[in-house]
């Protein structure tokens, strides 16, 4: 291990810049979960099945309507979001009065059916998807992807965004006192339950654009939702899910922390984030960016 | 007659079916359904008597079951010592992840749990000694107690019989005790159990530990049945499908976790040529469950048996 | 659930009591494809798989009118305990007398041991690995289709002798993973070529950047993947993306099939070199098979591992017909290999006393997207490797069976 420290500066450098890539999709997929569990207070266990479904929502209108990854990007987001209002209003809204473990045992069966109907639809060893921004960047110690750039870039903008829409404006105020106080927030003449139905579908919509942003770089498969889904829990018990910009932070954080460990000791590259996670539970339970209770 | 006279009446006559069942069920079948019958009684003491629901049992079912089929196999241990091993291996698993994931509570000791049981996984996978995919296989049923030919599956069927008892006995007087009052207690209002001056946090330990070893004790179980240890009794989907078997049982009832157990493992027997359908009848019976009768079936029942007497 | 139970119960009665007969070899032969009907393995065998059998079945009933043979299929979900069980209760109660296909190694594995333990028959096609004939041989098993030190050697001497003579691995960290970059860095040093380094991934993994990062900066002509499926597919998609054979790398699969190129599209897999035994368009008879093949699999191409079910099928029944007996697996699989191989996919061949089925090998490159003339039209042959060098030396394998004689 101590001679791969001997790894030169710049090749260093461009392993920090594919972390932050990966760091993109993890921040996208954990703001999504922080933004429902926020308003919401239910773990959504359907996020990686969902995120698979921007993917394949976008090799379809590819495959069968001809539309490229740019209007895949705009169009996307909205059918899957619309896909959660859909699951919101008919399921999920009947389970508000109940222990919030059944939220998640309902979009954990939920995500089983999705990812089993496409399995069953498209098999599972993946489907092409074409680089809509193909070449690269030669840095010199590195050839930088358009897209992996494009993709980091996108992910932060929106990402921003989101941050400044809740914490900064009328609306998002409007969303965070609902979350303190549903019944005087009613009182004032607000209708929650639609709060609640347009917070699902955005939560939701965000994860059909991280789909959408991993299909060019990623295999399309049914399964790639599921293996990512866990890594993106432990990164929001770290994040501590207390602040959507400690959500976007941590997300960004480990995927560099990831990418490091990827040069220094690759096999524990899986686990990292899952050692990570158990240090800040022993020290730090509530979470980086957490209140304690 | 009352509620326990009842569940004592039930339970005794399920135990006589289980006597005959190897007759008539092909014995392997058997074994397997009393094994997840056992590791799902053994998880609803955790979600059901204390109200955390963990997402990572899958770690002390497969790890013991690696345990065991590397003791058994590898070092030679007659099959019981490899059980007691493998169990014992759960105890100090569910010893050294139970302090770390009461820490958390409600959704977040479900996602601790899932992350843990994740860094089990990729433990079995990676290390020298598992077999990677292969897992550990062929590992002999040898003699219990060097007399006990387990290699016949009728024979074999009567010691799983005897493990699985012995761990629903565990379980059903846990429950019944003071200490089992205490969870419940804990369950119902933890500030309040707090300020009775129990140290609720001991308490959830115990009852974290107490079901993982019995998870364990069916991982074990299991592997010598089946006579392989592999990466499916570790990976996060057997988590979820004892979350899918004590829910559609009943939670916090008493057979109820054995019902849904048996069931869905026939349900896979069904559908073996389905392929994916099984995902995703499972997935269904969850949104169902969750959805309609939250109670499991054991719980329902008992709802409709009490409105009955009314 | 009592009355679940009842059923059940009932049920299994009714099997018992049919299958006392099923046993019996006068009622004709059973065939079981155990496959990967749901999982990640699904396009290479799954559903083809059992076609091919049936396909073998029916091509055999033109010179055998009369015979009675019956095909089932069963999904072992990649996972060898259902594998297990399902083979046991194929075994003792439903009279099946031979289990084809076998996908991963894990299920294999398992399924020739039962195989061993109830005197039946395991014909592997899908799985690879050389444990199959080595260390886990038996007398009532034959490795079919490929193995993986058979891709290894193909792979990596081919490449060696075509001047990629530096190499550098990417490898998934896992047992499968390590025996493919071990038995072909064997291969690469044995011909004079140099290993500069490996990285292992862990399995599996989504980003690969990162290790093709540390492998473009190895500066090493070949980049050798030595790993699986989806791993492989995600690996070579994003090697394009950061233009590393554009920089003058080639990539190296070690274990890839026709499916995966099909995901992979030709555009990125471009160039590719890996080792197979059989492609589609390489004969008459074998287009004709492809022909029928996509006609019933929603225009899906036959893989090696199809027609290995296939040839597998063929040869069992004609072993059968030899002993005019199906009762004895041990027996049977010691007449396939004292027969001859011959069928119409894979020619003439031989099976080795460890259960080792010998028949060329084929190192394809995959066309660019200018040259493909129609669908699946993919492969070119690279070169031929003959089956006396493409498969382990029988005294290396250390399998019981022949260590004892």
């Amino acid at each position: 291990m101590f001679e791969l420290l001997g790894v030169a500066p710049q090749a260093l450098f461009a392993q920090l810049i594919v972390g932050l890539s990966n760091g993109a999709f993890y921040a996208l997929l954990s703001l999504g979960l922080a933004v429902i569990f926020g308003m919401l207070n239910v773990i959504n266990f359907a996020h990686g099945a969902q995120y698979m479904m921007g993917a394949f929502v976008a090799w379809m209108l590819l495959t069968y309507a001809g539309l490229p990854f740019w209007a895949a990007l705009v169009i996307v987001p909205i059918v899957v979001g619309a896909f959660g209002l859909l699951i919101e209003k008919l399921l999920l809204s009947r389970l508000y009065q109940l222990d919030h473990l059944y939220g998640l045992l309902l979009t954990f069966g939920l995500a089983l059916i999705i990812e089993g109907v496409f399995r069953h639809q498209y098999g599972v060893s993946g489907l092409p998807y074409a680089n809509p921004l193909p070449g690269y960047l030669p840095l010199g110690f590195m050839n930088l992807p358009y897209y992996r750039g494009f993709a980091i870039l996108f992910s932060l903008i929106v990402c921003l965004a989101t941050w400044y829409t809740i914490e900064k404006t009328k609306l998002g105020a409007y969303l965070r006192a609902a979350t303190e106080r549903p019944d005087l927030v009613q009182a004032m003449g607000i209708n929650v339950p639609r709060m609640l139905s347009l917070t699902y579908a955005f939560g939701v919509a965000l994860a059909g654009l991280a789909g959408v942003l991993a299909a060019p770089i990623y295999s399309v498969t049914p399964l790639m939702g599921s293996s990512l889904i866990i890594v993106v829990f432990a990164v929001v018990v770290i994040g501590g899910m207390g602040s959507i910009l400690g959500s976007i932070l941590t997300g960004f954080g480990l995927g560099l922390v990831e990418g490091l460990t990827k040069v220094f000791y690759p096999p524990a590259s899986n686990t990292v984030v899952f050692v990570i996670m158990v240090i800040v539970l022993l020290l730090r339970p509530q979470g980086l960016f957490g209140t304690p209770k | 007659m009352n509620g326990k006279n009842l569940e004592v009446l039930v339970m005794a006559g399920l135990f006589v079916l289980l006597l005959a069942a190897p007759f008539v069920v092909y014995p392997v079948l058997m074994m397997q359904m009393l094994c997840f019958a056992l590791f799902a009684s053994a998880f609803n003491l955790l979600i059901g008597y204390v109200g955390l629901l963990s997402f990572g049992h899958a770690m002390f079912f497969g790890g013991a079951a690696y345990i065991t089929a590397h003791t058994v196999k590898v070092m030679g241990f007659p099959p019981e010592a490899g059980i007691l091993a493998g169990t014992l291996a759960a105890a100090v698993l569910a010893l050294a992840t139970g302090v770390l994931a009461i820490r958390r509570q409600g959704i977040y000791f479900a996602m601790v749990t899932l992350a843990l049981a994740q860094m089990v996984y990729f433990y079995c996978l990676q290390s020298p000694y598992t077999g990677g995919e292969d897992g550990i296989q062929g590992v002999p049923r040898g003699r219990m107690f060097g007399m006990i030919d387990l290699s016949n599956d009728l024979t074999l069927y009567y010691v799983v019989l005897a493990i699985f008892t012995f761990g629903f006995f565990v379980i059903y007087r846990t429950i019944h005790s003071p200490f089992g009052q205490v969870l419940k207690a804990i369950r119902e209002n933890e500030p309040r159990a707090i300020s009775l001056g129990y140290r609720v946090d001991q308490y959830k330990l115990m009852a974290f530990v107490l079901s993982g070893t019995l998870a364990g004790l069916a991982g074990s179980t299991k592997a010598i049945v089946f006579q392989l240890a592999s990466l499916t009794d570790a990976a996060w989907q057997m988590s979820g499908e004892v979350v899918l078997m004590t829910l559609l049982g009943g939670l916090g009832t008493v057979i109820g976790p054995a019902v849904g157990a048996i069931l869905i493992i026939l349900m896979q027997e069904k559908f073996k040529t389905l392929g994916d359908w099984v995902l995703v009848t499972q997935g269904v019976v969850f949104v169902l469950t969750v959805l309609l009768f939250r109670k499991g079936i054991a719980g329902e029942i008992a709802a409709y048996a009490t409105r009955i007497r009314r | 659930m009592r009355s679940r139970g009842l059923i059940a119960g009932l049920m299994s009665i009714g099997l018992a009591a049919t299958s006392a007969h099923a046993v019996d070899t006068s009622e004709g032969i059973k065939i079981g494809v155990l496959t990967d009907l749901s999982g990640t393995y699904s396009d290479l065998s799954g559903a083809g798989s059992v076609w091919s059998a049936k396909q073998a079945v029916a091509d055999y009933l033109k010179d055998h009118p009369g015979a009675k043979i019956e095909v089932v299929q069963a999904d072992h979900q990649n996972k060898p305990d259902i594998a297990a069980n399902t083979a046991r209760q194929w075994f003792d109660t439903d009279g099946v007398d031979v289990i084809v296909d076998l996908v991963t190694s894990s299920t294999a594995i398992a399924v020739v041991n039962i195989a061993k333990e109830k005197n039946k028959v395991a014909l592997v096609s899908g799985a690879g690995s050389s444990d199959l004939t080595g260390k886990s041989c038996t007398p009532n098993s034959i490795h079919w289709t490929y193995d993986t030190y058979a891709l290894a050697t193909g792979t990596g001497s081919a490449v060696v002798k075509t001047g990629g003579d530096s190499w550098f691995f990417l490898t998934a960290d896992y047992a499968f993973g390590q025996a493919l970059e071990r038995d072909t860095s064997a291969v690469v040093l044995k011909n004079g070529g140099k290993v500069l380094g490996s990285v292992k991934h862990p399995f599996p993994a989504q980003d690969f950047s990162s290790f093709l990062l540390q492998a473009q900066a190895s500066k090493a002509k070949v980049i050798g993947l030595a790993n699986a499926g989806a791993d492989t597919t995600n690996a070579i998609k994003q090697a394009s993306e950061f233009g590393i054979v554009q920089g003058g790398q080639s990539l190296a699969g070690l274990l890839v099939f026709l499916s995966d190129v099909h995901a992979l599209g030709l555009k990125t897999a471009q160039g590719l070199v890996f080792t197979e035994s059989w492609y589609w368009d390489t004969s008459d008879a074998n287009r004709a098979f492809a022909k029928a093949f996509s006609a019933a699999n929603n225009g899906k191409y036959p893989t090696m591992v199809h027609a290995g079910v296939y040839s597998s099928v063929i040869h069992y029944l004609k072993a059968v017909d030899a002993l005019k007996s199906d009762t004895d697996g041990a027996a049977v699989v010691a007449k396939m290999k004292e027969l001859p191989t011959d069928d119409v996919l894979y020619g003439k061949g031989t099976v080795r006393a460890d259960g080792r089925k010998l028949h060329d090998m084929y190192l394809f490159e995959v066309k660019k997207p200018e040259e493909s003339k129609g669908p699946y039209d993919y492969y070119k042959v690279r070169a031929t490797i003959p089956a006396a060098d493409a498969f382990r030396p029988l005294a290396e394998g250390n399998c019981p069976l022949t260590a004892a004689k």
